[in-house]
């Protein structure tokens, strides 16, 4: 019962989003993830235990600064995982966001949450099930670049997609 | 698996606390506390009241406890203290009231420790010499660990006979200290002496908030991955995760009845507010916000939450009924307000904010509105009331180094507590608890 709670609760997330999100083409999506999905078209391993496969190294959404939404070069990579997941049903994938070190740490970690929300909003778009997306945050807490610079900043104002075992 | 450890020591040692006992490993650190203190005065028309502490006679450790019981009342910026050098008092000594007035002293305060098979006894005299009158007087017990607590007593008990305030030298304090890829939950006496470690992690560890009875931390923990809400027991060390739902689950708050949670969970999309009891059950959504809402914390009357959202296009801190309904926005300057606290009669907010780039804490009447900045950044975080919301508790970053620091409420008296090795994060502190 609870589940099926969840289950509606989710829908009606996903409705939000859709409604929300009107410049996501979804009937590109489709075609464009099928085929990265199965990587028939391109011969590449579509593994992401594998360390050679695409899924495996591509990865990572960087935002611009107080932006939270899906850049649009990275929406291919975002298709990419979205069309393994479609077709592996029972895999999970934790989306993992990051934020940069100035100020406190749990806006940062709502800014993070922002982030992943936003990777997780456009995988489901793309028909990946809630079940199999958790999206998070870190905030500021496991920072990739450890220096003060704008380098530093923009490489932990990020997301990451995170297959679990 | 868990690579976050209770840990024991400390649990065992709390025990002995319940009966305001001192359960410390380090015992009497009395100078090297000194040592480590600054205390910045600034600003004119501060009121300082002149007072002499003699040492205590009698036993050696009585020189400690006049010692702490002095490094208190200076740290606190309200009294100035005079030479008591070679005063050679006892608790039954005759004072000349006349000498001590003379020498700038308008307060005397002096006592004798005595020991017998391990056990002290401290007795002190508190006197007004202008009025020339008895201000206290009383006598306390305890094993030598309980002579720090027993001093921070007294030093409470000579700021609320002379200030009119309760004092908060016996309180604590709890914060986290990052060490490389090691963060310890700790908690220390409010001076930031005497720390004890409650959880080891090789995982961030953030937000902790005291029961309002000061038995218990709420905290985040990231040891399984991802923010978990755990309420520990000192006493006993056992923690038990309260809110691990789907998504992030973070920033605790205790209702003031102590029966209530207010977290931020994830676990419908974006990060919002919502109630719970401590055992989970009760899950309630306190409002619908299309953008941040965390950090929320109770009124004092419990009616009401304070909150940190983005709704209005940066953060700022708003207020709401606990039970949901419109939100009132509290602050206007700046575009950056976070990490709202409020003083415990809920008169005063503090909070961070950001001017020019730097991180500085701002205090603002919760009736009138205007705003004070207490502090100058360029990175001062995680601000919380002393228990009698005289001072507020913050991280600070001074000469390049992490630091737990205080100030006045009026932004005079800064001062620095234990400058420990690592960055300390996240302090708060504690309630009164006798």
């Amino acid at each position: 019962m609870s589940s099926r709670i969840a289950r509606s609760l989710t829908l009606a997330a996903l409705t939000a989003a859709l409604a929300a999100c009107s410049s996501v083409p979804l009937d590109q999506a489709g075609t464009t993830s099928g085929t990265g999905a199965d990587g028939a078209s391109t011969g590449q391993i579509m593994d992401p235990f594998n360390p050679q496969s695409p899924l495996a190294q591509q990865r990572s959404v960087y935002f611009e600064f107080d932006s939270y939404t899906v850049p649009e070069q990275y929406r291919s990579l975002v298709e990419m995982h979205a069309g393994y997941l479609r077709n592996n049903s029972q895999q999970r994938v934790r989306i993992e966001g990051h934020a940069d070190a100035r100020g406190g740490s749990e806006y940062n970690l709502a800014l993070g949450q922002r982030r992943s929300e936003a990777v997780s909003r456009m995988m489901g778009l793309l028909g990946v099930n809630a079940g199999q997306i958790e999206a998070i945050s870190f905030g500021k807490e496991r920072p990739r670049a450890m220096g003060n610079t704008e380098a530093d900043y923009a490489e932990n104002r990020r997301a990451d997609i995170v297959y679990q075992q | 698996m868990c690579s976050a450890t209770a840990v024991r020591s400390y649990a065992a040692s709390w025990r002995s606390w319940a009966g305001a006992v001192l359960a410390a490993t380090i015992a009497m650190a009395a100078p090297q506390a000194h040592a480590q203190l600054r205390v910045d005065i600034s600003g004119v028309g501060a009121t300082q009241y002149p007072i002499a502490v003699a040492d205590f006679n009698g036993d050696a450790q009585g020189r400690n406890v006049s010692e702490i019981i002095r490094a208190d009342l200076s740290r606190s910026g309200q009294f100035r203290l005079i030479n008591a050098t070679g005063a050679n008092l006892g608790v039954e000594s005759q004072v000349s009231f006349g000498e001590w007035s003379g020498r700038g002293a308008d307060y005397l305060a002096y006592g004798t420790v005595t020991q017998t098979g391990g056990q002290y006894s401290i007795s002190y005299r508190l006197v007004d010499n202008v009025r020339q009158t008895q201000l206290d007087a009383i006598a306390f017990a305890g094993s030598e660990r309980e002579l720090r607590r027993l001093s921070h007593r007294i030093a409470d008990r000579i700021y609320e006979k002379i200030t009119g305030v309760r004092g908060v030298f016996s309180t604590r304090i709890a914060y986290v200290l990052q060490t490389g890829d090691t963060h310890e939950l700790q908690i220390a006496d409010a001076d930031g002496q005497n720390p004890q470690v409650m959880l080891r992690s090789k995982h961030s560890i953030i937000s902790p908030a005291w029961s309002p009875d000061g038995t218990r931390l709420a905290y985040v923990s990231f040891e399984l991955g991802k923010p978990v809400v755990y309420v520990q027991t000192l006493a006993t060390g056992q923690r038990t995760p309260v809110a691990n739902f789907k998504g992030n689950n973070s920033a605790p708050a205790w209702s003031p009845n102590g029966d209530q949670l207010a977290v931020v969970l994830s676990r419908d999309g974006i990060s919002q507010i919502y109630t719970m009891g401590l055992d989970g059950s009760g899950l309630r959504r306190v409002m619908r916000s299309p953008l941040i809402d965390t950090e929320p914390q109770y009124t004092p009357d419990g009616g009401s939450l304070i909150f940190t959202s983005d709704r209005g296009g940066s953060p700022q801190i708003y207020r709401v009924p606990v039970t949901g309904g419109d939100a009132q926005r509290i602050t206007f300057n700046g575009s950056y307000n976070i990490s709202p606290a409020l003083s415990p009669d809920g008169n005063q907010l503090v909070y961070v904010t950001r001017r020019n780039g730097a991180f500085r804490l701002a205090l603002q009447d919760m009736a009138g509105g205007s705003e004070q900045l207490l502090t100058a950044g360029p990175d001062d975080e995680s601000p919380s009331f002393a228990p009698n919301g005289m001072q507020v508790l913050y991280s600070s970053v001074q000469d390049g180094r992490s630091v737990l620091a205080v100030t006045s409420v009026d932004g005079r008296v800064r001062q620095t507590l234990s400058a420990l090795n690592g960055k300390v994060r996240e302090p708060v502190w504690g309630p009164f608890t006798d």
